[in-house]
């Protein structure tokens, strides 16, 4: 069968959104790995309150479809900051309640720990929002469901979509990336960050306060998984208290691959990620029979373990080499 | 000189476990201010337990530490940096993926921003640092890493200097050099207590030293007496 170039354009861009949504979450995971070196397995969930706590924000505010558009603008983006507040605080919480008290006990117990809060977050989802998929109120005004950038804004004549949606999750990922990177190489928590992820003794000898500075990792962590909680809910126009599951595992995947630890690796692990789920969810099945959206967990697992095997420090990721 | 210097440091009778090892017991020793104080014994001792205790790292399970008169038991070790203990500790512990610049400046974290002339005094001191400052600290020499970790205690214009091990892996040309800057450091009027396994060379710039053997003080006495002591001879000085 012919390639077929537009279908692979149309997935391609799926995969980079879909992608820049998991850097949000794989930097969750790195940021917490980097500094306490913690798997921190209650991180999807972290992600899935976000998205619901973003549902409720605007179904409370009462701004709809119909509003006018600053207003709808204005609603996504304090929805945003919302769910990235409740998520951070969230984060943060759970390190000063689970975490913390762990920090010098075996490395299995915190890990056993954030399973447990990961089903405890699931629970109060379902308690909260009920069992089944929510669809959020809508914020889209209908005539840019449809929308096609590229047909509206460039003239093109394409069967390939781009959606406002689309451009909406890149507009909010690549500012925040270069905000955490900003906030981590300049500003003075982010260097005592860092120097406490190298070395915690050595970074408590010069005065950094290495508790408060853990738990601003998992603030920011936490807050960067309450943006894309708002943007999943959107994305997706469902919720559910189990989406963290999913979208917590292909971030883990991204971050693994990228090299847990390193910030640069885990978005460009997370872009990987996100074509491969796309690839495999829409674009294999034009090639392989049978070939459907059910084997996408299958063959993001598989990268899992064949990155374990042939690459365990991942892409980018050398942090263990000289964490001697 | 210092006899009559009032005491900076005071540690009194200090007991500090690994878990169920039974690390410090019973250690008594004070610092006063301008002297330069050394801990030496074997490997294992407890010579680096001993600073780990005194900078915050380590909590004696009793005895108490004290700095100016002010109780440090249960202070955790970012706040006994802020009141001017700085310690270059043992392994040397330099930030591997930050330059020697960004090293250099961690260690006045607790001042706030570093300052210029601290910074010129230390690459004053050590030139090589200032020729690798924006090298990765992971990747340099031991040596080199050793000065980057006693610059950056320096650069927390610390009272009172904790060193541990400053010789370690050291080429002997540069242990004579470090030997020199921690006098001068001194003579320009910090307080260092010094952990060393090169008791010979401790001793020759000390004031005043003790000598540990698992987990207890054996000896105390002006450096000078030490070294002339027949048991440090036999023990530390290698003299059959």
């Amino acid at each position: 069968m012919d390639f077929n170039a537009a279908l692979f354009t149309q997935y391609l861009i799926i995969g980079i959104a879909s992608g820049a949504l998991i850097a949000l979450i794989a930097l969750g995971y790195t940021l917490v790995y980097g500094i306490v070196e913690l798997i921190n397995f209650a991180h999807g969930e972290v992600f899935m309150m976000g998205a619901l706590f973003a549902t409720t924000v605007v179904a409370t505010v009462g701004v709809t479809n119909d509003s006018s558009g600053v207003a709808i603008v204005f609603m996504a983006i304090a929805a945003l900051l919302a769910s990235m507040l409740f998520s951070g605080l969230l984060n943060a919480g759970i390190d000063r309640v689970a975490y913390r008290r762990l920090r010098n006990a075996p490395k299995l117990a915190p890990l056993i720990a954030a399973i447990g809060i990961s089903f405890i977050l699931q629970n109060i989802a379902i308690y909260w929002k009920g069992s089944n998929p929510i669809t959020p109120p809508s914020l889209i005004p209908t005539e840019y469901v449809r929308y096609n950038v590229l047909t509206e804004w460039f003239g093109l004549e394409t069967r390939i979509r781009l959606r406002v949606l689309d451009l909406a999750v890149l507009g909010v990922t690549i500012p925040l990336l270069i905000g955490l990177t900003w906030f981590v190489y300049k500003t003075r928590t982010g260097k005592a960050m860092r120097a406490t992820a190298q070395d915690r003794d050595a970074a408590a000898l010069m005065g950094i306060d290495v508790n408060r500075t853990i738990a601003y990792a998992f603030l920011i962590g936490g807050a960067l998984a309450g943006a894309a909680g708002m943007i999943a809910v959107y994305y997706n126009n469902s919720a559910r208290f189990q989406m963290g599951f999913r979208y917590g595992l292909f971030a883990f995947t991204a971050a693994v691959l990228g090299g847990i630890g390193n910030l640069a690796g885990s978005v460009i692990g997370a872009l990987c990620i996100g074509i491969v789920w796309s690839m495999s969810d829409g674009f294999m099945s034009q090639y392989i029979e049978g070939w459907g959206a059910g084997w996408t967990p299958a063959v993001i697992f598989a990268v899992l373990v064949l990155v374990m095997i042939f690459r365990p420090t991942g892409l980018l990721g050398e942090q263990t080499v000289d964490k001697v | 000189m210092a006899d009559t210097a009032p005491t900076m440091l005071d540690v009194q009778d200090i007991h500090t476990y690994y878990g169920h090892i039974h690390a410090l017991k019973g250690i008594t020793l004070q610092v006063r201010k301008g002297e330069i104080v050394t801990l030496i014994g074997s490997n294992g001792a407890g010579k680096s337990t001993t600073l780990k205790t005194i900078s915050g790292l380590l909590q004696p399970r009793q005895g108490e530490v004290s700095l100016d008169g002010r109780r440090l038991n249960g202070v955790p070790a970012h706040k006994i940096a802020s009141l001017g203990v700085a310690q270059s500790p043992e392994g040397r512990r330099v930030f591997p993926r930050m330059s020697v610049l960004e090293n250099l400046e961690m260690g006045a974290f607790s001042r706030g921003k570093a300052d210029p002339d601290d910074l010129a005094r230390v690459f004053d001191l050590f030139p090589r640092l200032k020729e690798r400052a924006s090298q990765k600290a992971g990747t340099m020499s031991g040596g080199e890493q050793q000065m980057l970790a006693i610059g950056r205690a320096l650069m927390a214009r610390p009272t009172l200097l904790l060193l541990d091990e400053p010789s370690m892996g050291l080429a002997p040309i540069l242990v004579e050099q470090i030997f020199g800057i921690v006098r001068d450091i001194n003579a320009q009027g910090t307080t260092v207590l010094l952990v060393e396994q090169n008791a010979l060379m401790a001793l020759a710039i000390a004031h005043r030293g003790y000598v540990l053997q698992t987990g207890q003080i054996v000896l105390a006495d002006e450096a000078n007496a030490l070294a002339k002591n027949e048991m440090v001879r036999k023990a530390y000085l290698g003299e059959e």
